[in-house]
C-alpha cells in the first residue's frame, strides 16, 4: 500500500482504539503505536537532573551531544558557515552562564539547557502532522523527521526554546535523550546513557526514571531541592535542576 | 516573534478574501441587485486571493511536499484544523464561482452563500486560535486575537467588495449596501486593535529570568547564552527591528489600514465617486501587512529570556 495512505489509516485506527497502544512495549519506528495520549500519566519517565552546584560550564556536554547526534542515523546536524564570521548550527544542548547578586558578592552559575521532556508537553498537541510525539513507554518527547513538515509551530509552542529547526534538513530537531544509545544492547551497560551524561567531568548530569522513587534522579530531586523551570506554565518538565548550595567555611 | 512574510501575506490575503466572500454571500442572501456577471467576477477575485494565500502559506514550510500530512492531527492542533478548512473553503468558493458562471448556482438557493459565511467564520476562528492557543505567548493568548483577525478580515473584505463594485461598474446598489458597514467595521476593527495594542504594551509577563532559571536572586543577569553567533532561537523569536521601527509600524498601520481608508470611505459614500473605494483598497493593503507585522513583533516569547546576551 502507498506509504501516506498507510499513515492515514494508522492514525485513525489508533485514535479509535487507544487501548491497543499497549502493544508498544518495544521501541520501534512506528510512532503511531508508541505515542502517549494527551494528558496520559506514564509509568516511566526518563529525564535528566542537572546539578547547578557542580556544573563548571565546560561545554563538554554540548560537544559530546553534537558529536553523538550528528553521527546518528537521523543525519548530520547542520553547521552553516562554521569557519565564517557568522557561524550557526543545530544543537540539542546549550550551556549558558548567569551572574547573580551584586559585586563583590556575585555568583556565577553555569546553566545547561536542553529539552525538558515535559510530562504535559505543549509542543506535541499543536503539531499538525503528528511528527512530534511523547513516547508512552519512557516519556521521551521525539520528532519523527520523516513526517515533520518544518512549519516551526512546535518551536513556538515551547516556552523553553528547546527545539531548533535544522536549516539543512528543514525539519524540527531536539534532544532525544539519546534514545538511539540508551537502549543499544551492543554498548556496554555503563555506556547506555545520554552522551551528555557520559561526558560531564563533574557529574553534574544525572539520568534516570523520575517516576521510580528509588532512582538516583528521584532521590536527588527529593533530597536536594530539585525544581522545574517556568513552573507557571504547568508543563511539568521531567528534567529538573538542583540549586546551588551554601558550603560552610571550615577553619583548619 | 520574528514576522515571517509568508504568514503575513497568507493571513491578510485569506482574511480579505473571506471578508469579500461574506460580503458577496450576504448580498446574494439579501437580494442586493448586482450588475450582470459581477458576482462571478468578484468570486474569482476571492479565489485568486485565497490561492495566493495558500501559496504563501506553503512558503512557510520547510518540507512542502509533505504538507498534506498537516491534515492528520485535527483532534488536537488548530493548525491542522485550519489546513483542513482552508482548502475546503477554497473548493466551496470555486464551486460557487462555477455555479455562477454556468447559471447552476440559483438551483441551490441559499445553501452555498450560507455555507460560505459559516466557512469564513470557522476559518477565521481556526487561524486566530493557532496564535491564541499558545498560552505563554501572552500577547496572543487572548480573545482579542480572534476578534481582530475576524474584524480586520471582514472590514478589508467589505471594502474590497465595494471597490470591485465601483471598478466593474453598475455597482451602486452594492456600494450602498456594503459601504457603511465597511466603514463601521473598519472603525470597529481599529478600536479593538488599539485595545489589544494597549493591553499588550501593558502586560507584565508571568515568566521572568528568575522563573526561567530557578535562580532566586533579585539581581540576575545573563552573561552568555552559550553560543557566539546566531541560532534558530535568536532568529525565529526576535524581530530584529529597532524600537523606533516598531513604533513607526504601529502608527503606520493605524493610518494605512484604518484611518486613511475610513476617510476615503466617507468620501466614497458621500460623493458617489468610484475612485475613493479603489484608492482605499490600495492604501489599506500595505497597512494590513504592517498590522500583522506588528502582531508578530509585539509578541514576546518566554524563550527570549534565555537568549539575551551573545558570547
Amino acid at each position: 500500500m502507498i506509504g501516506w495512505l498507510k499513515d492515514i489509516l494508522r492514525t485513525n485506527a489508533v485514535a479509535q482504539a487507544p487501548a491497543r497502544s499497549a502493544a508498544a512495549a518495544q521501541p520501534m519506528a512506528d510512532t503511531t503505536r508508541v505515542r502517549a495520549l494527551p494528558g496520559e500519566t506514564l509509568a516511566k519517565q526518563l529525564a535528566l537532573v542537572i546539578d547547578l552546584n557542580v556544573c563548571v560550564g565546560c561545554h563538554a556536554c554540548v560537544t559530546s551531544c553534537k558529536q553523538w547526534n550528528t553521527s546518528g542515523s537521523a543525519g548530520p546536524l547542520a553547521d552553516e558557515n562554521p569557519y565564517g564570521a557568522d557561524p550557526t548550527g543545530t544543537f540539542f544542548n546549550r550551556v549558558q552562564t548567569y551572574e547573580a547578586g551584586s559585586y563583590p558578592g556575585t555568583e556565577t552559575i553555569h546553566f545547561p539547557k536542553s529539552c525538558l521532556h515535559c510530562e504535559d508537553p505543549p509542543c506535541v498537541p499543536v503539531c499538525p502532522t503528528g511528527a512530534s510525539y511523547k513516547r508512552k513507554e519512557d516519556g521521551i518527547v521525539l520528532v519523527d523527521y520523516d513526517k515533520c513538515i518544518g512549519c516551526k509551530y512546535c518551536a513556538w509552542a515551547c516556552p523553553y526554546g528547546a527545539r531548533e529547526l535544522d536549516e539543512e534538513r528543514q525539519v524540527m530537531t531536539k534532544c532525544t535523550l539519546c534514545v538511539d544509545r540508551i537502549y543499544d544492547e551492543h554498548l556496554p551497560k555503563e555506556d547506555r546513557k545520554p552522551a551528555c551524561v557520559k561526558a560531564c567531568p563533574t557529574g553534574a548530569r544525572l539520568f534516570g526514571d523520575v517516576k521510580d522513587p528509588e532512582s538516583e534522579v528521584s532521590k536527588a530531586i527529593r533530597e536536594r531541592g530539585g525544581y522545574a523551570l517556568m513552573p507557571e506554565w504547568g508543563t511539568q518538565p521531567a528534567n529538573q535542576y538542583l540549586p546551588r548550595r551554601k558550603t560552610p567555611a571550615v577553619k583548619h | 516573534m520574528h514576522p515571517a512574510f509568508s504568514i503575513l501575506f497568507f493571513t491578510t490575503l485569506a482574511g480579505s478574501a473571506q471578508g469579500l466572500v461574506v460580503a458577496l454571500a450576504l448580498a446574494s442572501l439579501l437580494g442586493v441587485p448586482m450588475a450582470p456577471g459581477f458576482l462571478s467576477k468578484a468570486l474569482l477575485v476571492a479565489l485568486v486571493l485565497l490561492l495566493a494565500g495558500l501559496g504563501a502559506s506553503f512558503l512557510h514550510l520547510g518540507q512542502k511536499m509533505r504538507a498534506w500530512r498537516a491534515m492528520l492531527m485535527w483532534r488536537t492542533s488548530w493548525m491542522s484544523r485550519e489546513v483542513i478548512i482552508l482548502p475546503a473553503f477554497i473548493v466551496l468558493v470555486g464551486l460557487w464561482w462555477l455555479g455562477e458562471r454556468t447559471g447552476m448556482a440559483a438551483r441551490f438557493g441559499a445553501v452555498v452563500p450560507v455555507l460560505a459565511i459559516i466557512g469564513s467564520i470557522v476559518l477565521w476562528y481556526c487561524t486566530a486560535m493557532i496564535y491564541a492557543c499558545l498560552r505563554f505567548i501572552e500577547e496572543w493568548a487572548h480573545p482579542l486575537t480572534i476578534v481582530n483577525f475576524t474584524l480586520i478580515g471582514l472590514a478589508s473584505g467589505l471594502l474590497l467588495a465595494c471597490a470591485l463594485a465601483a471598478l466593474l461598474g453598475g455597482g451602486g446598489d452594492m456600494i450602498a449596501a456594503n459601504g457603511t458597514s465597511a466603514l463601521g467595521l473598519t472603525i470597529a476593527a481599529w478600536v479593538t486593535r488599539v485595545v489589544s495594542l494597549r493591553r499588550n504594551a501593558g502586560i507584565r509577563h508571568k515568566s521572568t529570568l528568575q522563573s526561567a532559571t530557578g535562580i532566586q536572586s533579585p539581581t540576575l543577569v545573563q552573561k552568555s547564552m552559550g553560543l557566539s553567533a546566531g541560532s534558530f532561537n535568536t532568529r525565529e523569536f526576535f524581530h530584529g527591528a529597532s524600537q523606533a521601527a516598531v513604533q513607526n509600524a504601529r502608527l503606520g498601520f493605524q493610518l494605512l489600514a484604518f484611518a486613511v481608508p475610513a476617510l476615503l470611505m466617507v468620501w466614497g459614500i458621500t460623493s458617489h465617486d468610484s475612485w475613493p473605494w479603489v484608492l482605499a483598497v490600495l492604501v489599506q493593503a500595505p497597512g494590513l501587512i504592517a498590522e500583522r507585522w506588528v502582531f508578530f513583533a509585539q509578541a514576546k516569547h518566554p524563550q527570549n529570556l534565555y537568549y539575551q546576551v551573545v558570547s
